[in-house]
Formats: structure tokens, C-alpha cells, sequence
């Protein structure tokens, strides 16, 4: 029954522990990336030249070699548009345009690279729940001041600046603008918080040199993420432009969620299983001290069903107390384990317990595997006791 | 009187661990309320008799009726069924469930057989307990009894389907003279006073040769009838 015990126990608390995790790195991956993301993706396309039309010889045939890609504009062409329509579909819950370039940030003689995403902070807000993972500062504050901006606190630290500084932007191109740092935000992803920025959409456009219109990507929210996938082929589709879900952007994260799943799904069936095999042993050894009363219940007219009901049903009362106490320890320890801080030795992941959650469904499947073990493992020998031949036993 | 075991034709042999020949072409009948000793040498076959009568062994060659109805070739459960019904057992080592109380082990073969409710089935057992004078021992824990209690809480449980004919296997085997005494007793009242059919193997000469009938067995073979 211990062992039956103890298989479950670990069943439980694996499973808590590992969706814990999956779903924190979940979380920390959607605070990061939208739920679908709309851009325009740059394809040089070099079947159309320009060299037939100068030679103007049919005859001739001309072979470019290594061509030049063109210049591309990189902006989603009818943004608003786009925007205003997506609005409309009832699956969306919010949509946030952003028009994204790389910079310098100049601050005194330090100078780093990384990029700045111009957006209308409520909208983002909206997408990242930006509000909650402010260090410093608030996001409003960038809609009352003038060339604000929003850093990462990697960012933050590196640079030395707090809240009131100016700092210098420069972009590839090589204009520049000084902004003032209004806030500090912290997703808890290091290759984020260290390189990005938040500033207002405008701020980039005239960074950029470009019209208000010009935007590059559009971020949207769904009302249920499970549905990016399918969306984001509608969206693709609908719109002709690149459109990405999160799943897909992801992928590698969503690959380790798979692996750990599995590793958890075959270490608990191999407790399970050992567990099993527990049961196995103490019900031979229960069947052979009762060989002869298993022959006396057989003589008074026990038929071979009989015996097999109430070998049976001992192994899956072992098995149901086993599963039951098995569940209650599984939850005590889980509880017990997420509970315990996080040893954090660096700011960079927001974890102050170790990540467990708790679902009934686990606990259900615990339960059914469990009765399941035992009956397996207590047929056998069962069996076997329904086919002891009571004249060999009663004879002595 | 009628007939309620024929036997006719029995051959039984064991392979194990060299082919022999147990039983030799035995036929032989029992009348209904007769009370009849199996007696014989170790090894002269007499209990390998009594299993193959009592349908628990089916590996011989002949035919085996019982109240007219013929139990050879039978099903395992179709068996099981008909000794539950038919057969009361008593064996030489009483074979009670000591786990249990007298009365349940009593009440054991009446609740698989399912034909009264479990209050009629314990006033039946505790009036068969009664009948043995072991009534005041109901509620014993069976291993606690002394043997021939328990012996006496097992002819008790072999009479509560009331069954056609009780078998016995050295019913005072491993008994006092003054406890083979009592059961004796007990198996004479019963096939006497109450018209139950009796067929007991035994060792015992003495308890042999006051039965109504002996059936003598030797190597193999029925010696005298």
C-alpha cells in the first residue's frame, strides 16, 4: 500500500511542479510576446529585373549575377486600417500598433546598442500587463512628458541612469534624440530587460523621419490564446502580411514544455508500476497462506469467479487507500514545495516560490492510474488463486 | 429406500509422480439417509473416493450420479454450484476461516448460495450451532475454539444448505477419544433423527464399525460391500 503511496505522491507532486514550471515559463514567455504578431517580413524578391528591359533583345539572354536586394519600406501599408478592422473581430482583445528600430543609447561616455519600441502605452499596457512589471515610475508617465521613455532594468543598470536622467538616442541611420528616463520596467527575461525601451509611437516616427502613419508591427491579444494558431493563418491570410502566434515564436520553449510533460508522464508510471509490482508480491503471498482456505471456500461450492471477486477486491482496496492517502501526501507536499522561496541568486527571474499549480484533473488521473496499477496487479495472482485445486490442498 | 449416490465404474489414476492406477473399477450405491464408513489402508484410495463422489476431483474415468441428476462431465461452475446446494463437508482438520467468527464461518456457504436473507441465514446458523451445543460460542473468533469445536462449528456449516449427503474426511482424525465420541454422536442423530445421508472416511475401526454400513477398500479395490 506504501508503495502505492508514495508512486502517486511523486505523481502528484512531479505533475504540480512541472505544469508549475511550464506555465510560469508560459507566463513569462506571453508577457514578452503577443499573442499574434503582424509584420512586415522582408523577402528580397529577385525574379523581376531590370536587365530585360535595358537590353531590350529578346534574343539575348542576360544572367545577373549576385543582384542587389532594393530598398524596402518595412511599414505595414493601411496600419490604421488593418487596426481599426481588427478591433472589430469579437475574438480580439486588444491591439497595439509599434513601430520597433534599433539604437544606441549614448549616456555619458557609454554607449550600448538594443532597440526601442514606439507604441501607445495604453494599448501596450493592455497587451503586457506593462503596469504590473514597472520597477519605477508609472506608463502613464510617458503620455505626460515629452520624449519619454520607458527602460529595461538590465538596460537601467547598465547605463547607470534612474528616473530624471536624459539620455541620447542614436539610430543606424544616424539621427539622434534625447530622451528623458520616466520609468523602469522588469518582464524577467534578460535579453529583453537589457536591451529594450519603451517610447511614444511618435517619438520613433520622428526619430525615424517618417509620417505618423508609418508603423511596422502590429501586436494583438486574444481573448483565448489557444486560438493564436488558427487566427494567425486567418489574419496572414486576411491581411497579406506575415503573421505570427506565439506558439510558433516559441517553439523552443513549447518543445521543453513537451519533454518535461513526457519525462513526468514516465517517471510516475515507472512508480506506478513499481508499485504495482508491490502489490503483486504481497497479494502471491497473501494467496499462498490461504491455500487452504481458498480450498475449503471452494469445496463449499466458491466457483473460480468467486474466489477471483475476493482476491480482487482486496488488492483494489489496497490500491484505492493507497491512491487516497497517495493523493493527500502528493497535495501536502506540493503545497509544502510551493511554499518554499525560490533561491534566487539574480533579479532577473521574478520567482519568490518555487512555481506548483494545482489541478483537480492530476488528481483525478492519479487516482484512476492508481486503481488501475492495483487491478492489473492483483488479477494475476488472483487468478491463480481461482485455480488451485482444492483436492491437492485438502488431502494435505 | 432410494437411492441417492451410484457410482458406477470408477477408474482413477495418478500420473505424478508415475502412472498408477488409484482406483480399480469401483461401483457402488448409497441409499438416501444412510450413514455409511469408508475404510481401508493409507493408500488404498479411499479419500481419493470421496473427492471424486463429493465432485471435486473430475479426473476419472465412469459415472458418478448423484440425486439423479449426473455430475460427471459437469462444468467447474456448474459443479460449484451443485455442491454449494448438495454436499455438506467435514474434514479432518475443521478448516474454518480463522479470521472469522464461528457463526460466519457457519453463515459462509448459506450467503454464497443466496436463497434466504442474511438475518434468516444467521437465525439458521445459530439454530445449527445450537444443535451441535456451540451456540454459546457464536460470536468466538473460530481460531480461539478448541478442535473439537471447531470440528463441531464445522458440521454445523456443513449442515446449513441442508444439504443430501454430508462427506466427511477423518472427521475424528485429529480428535480425542472423548471428542470422536461427540461426533459421532452428532453424525448418528443426524442420519437416525434427521435423514441426512452420511459418507465418512475414517481410520478408526471403532467409529467404522458403528455405522450403518462399511465400505471397505483395499489397494484399490471395493473388498466388501
Amino acid at each position: 500500500m506504501l508503495g502505492v503511496t508514495f508512486g502517486i505522491a511523486m505523481f502528484i507532486l512531479m505533475i504540480s511542479f512541472m505544469q508549475g514550471v511550464n506555465q510560469f515559463l508560459e507566463d513569462t514567455m506571453l508577457s514578452a510576446t503577443p499573442d499574434i504578431h503582424i509584420y512586415n517580413d522582408v523577402s528580397t524578391d529577385f525574379s523581376v529585373s531590370v536587365a530585360g528591359d535595358y537590353f531590350k533583345d529578346s534574343l539575348k539572354s542576360v544572367i545577373v549575377h549576385h543582384p542587389k536586394p532594393k530598398q524596402v519600406q518595412l511599414n505595414i501599408k493601411n496600419a490604421e486600417g488593418i487596426i481599426a478592422d481588427l478591433k472589430k473581430d469579437p475574438l480580439v482583445a486588444a491591439v497595439s500598433p509599434l513601430l520597433s528600430t534599433q539604437v544606441f543609447y549614448n549616456y555619458g561616455p557609454v554607449q550600448l546598442n538594443g532597440f526601442i519600441d514606439g507604441v501607445n502605452i495604453s494599448e501596450e499596457s493592455r497587451l503586457f500587463n506593462l503596469e504590473e512589471k514597472m520597477v519605477d515610475g508609472k506608463t502613464e508617465n510617458l503620455l505626460t512628458s515629452d520624449n519619454g521613455i520607458i527602460m529595461g532594468q538590465g538596460l537601467a543598470d547598465k547605463l547607470n541612469v534612474r528616473t530624471g536622467d536624459l539620455v541620447t538616442l542614436t539610430t543606424p541611420t544616424g539621427s539622434t534624440m534625447r530622451f528623458r528616463v520616466v520609468g523602469i520596467f522588469q518582464i524577467g527575461i534578460g535579453t529583453i530587460d537589457n536591451v529594450k525601451s519603451y517610447v511614444n509611437l511618435a517619438s520613433v516616427q520622428q526619430l525615424l523621419g517618417k509620417d505618423r502613419s508609418y508603423i511596422t508591427d502590429i501586436n494583438i491579444k486574444l481573448k483565448d490564446n489557444k486560438l493564436s494558431q488558427s487566427e494567425a493563418l486567418a489574419f496572414a491570410r486576411k491581411y497579406n502580411y506575415k503573421s505570427e502566434d506565439w506558439e510558433t515564436a516559441n517553439s523552443s520553449v513549447m518543445a521543453s514544455n513537451l519533454i518535461r510533460d513526457t519525462l513526468t508522464y514516465v517517471v510516475s508510471i515507472t512508480l506506478l508500476i513499481v508499485a504495482g509490482f508491490g502489490i503483486y508480491n504481497i497479494m502471491n503471498m497473501t494467496i499462498a497462506s490461504k491455500l487452504k482456505d481458498i480450498a475449503i471456500l471452494k469445496a463449499q461450492g466458491f466457483a473460480r469467479r468467486d474466489i477471483i471477486q475476493i482476491f480482487l477486491s482486496q488488492s483494489l482496496v489496497i490500491g484505492l487507500l493507497g491512491a487516497v492517502t497517495g493523493l493527500m501526501l502528493g497535495f501536502a507536499l506540493s503545497y509544502a514545495l510551493s511554499r518554499t522561496p525560490f533561491p534566487a541568486n539574480n533579479s532577473f527571474i521574478s520567482l519568490k516560490y518555487f512555481p506548483v499549480i494545482f489541478r483537480t484533473g492530476h488528481y483525478v488521473f492519479g487516482i484512476l492510474f492508481g486503481l488501475i496499477t492495483t487491478f492489473i496487479a492483483g488479477l494475476m495472482p488472483s487468478v491463480k488463486a481461482s485455480r488451485v485445486d482444492p483436492v491437492a490442498i485438502l488431502r494435505g | 429406500m432410494s437411492e441417492i449416490l451410484q457410482a458406477a465404474h470408477l477408474n482413477k489414476y495418478f500420473y505424478e509422480p508415475e502412472a498408477f492406477q488409484v482406483l480399480h473399477d469401483i461401483s457402488f450405491s448409497v441409499d438416501k439417509g444412510e450413514f455409511v464408513t469408508m475404510v481401508g489402508k493409507s493408500g488404498s484410495g479411499k479419500s481419493t473416493l470421496l473427492y471424486l463422489i463429493s465432485t471435486l476431483d473430475t479426473d476419472y474415468e465412469g459415472t458418478i450420479i448423484i440425486n439423479n441428476i449426473r455430475v460427471t462431465g459437469q462444468s467447474q461452475n456448474a459443479l460449484s454450484k451443485f455442491r454449494n446446494e448438495n454436499i455438506g463437508f467435514v474434514f479432518q482438520f475443521h478448516f474454518l476461516l480463522p479470521e472469522f467468527s464461528a457463526i460466519e464461518n457457519v453463515m459462509l456457504p448459506a450467503l454464497k448460495l443466496g436463497k434466504y436473507s442474511r438475518d434468516k441465514i444467521e437465525n439458521l446458523a445459530m439454530e445449527k450451532l445450537r444443535q451441535m451445543d456451540m451456540h454459546s460460542f457464536a460470536q468466538k473468533p473460530s481460531g480461539k475454539l478448541s478442535g473439537g469445536q471447531q470440528q463441531r462449528v464445522a458440521i454445523a456449516r456443513a449442515l446449513i444448505n441442508d444439504p443430501l449427503i454430508i462427506m466427511a474426511d477423518e472427521p475424528t482424525g485429529n480428535l480425542d477419544s472423548s471428542n470422536s465420541k461427540i461426533v459421532f454422536d452428532i453424525f448418528q442423530d443426524l442420519s437416525k433423527n434427521k435423514g441426512n445421508t452420511i459418507i465418512a472416511v475414517t481410520h478408526d475401526t471403532d467409529f467404522a464399525r458403528r455405522a450403518d454400513r462399511i465400505i471397505e477398500l483395499v489397494d484399490g479395490r471395493l473388498a466388501h460391500t
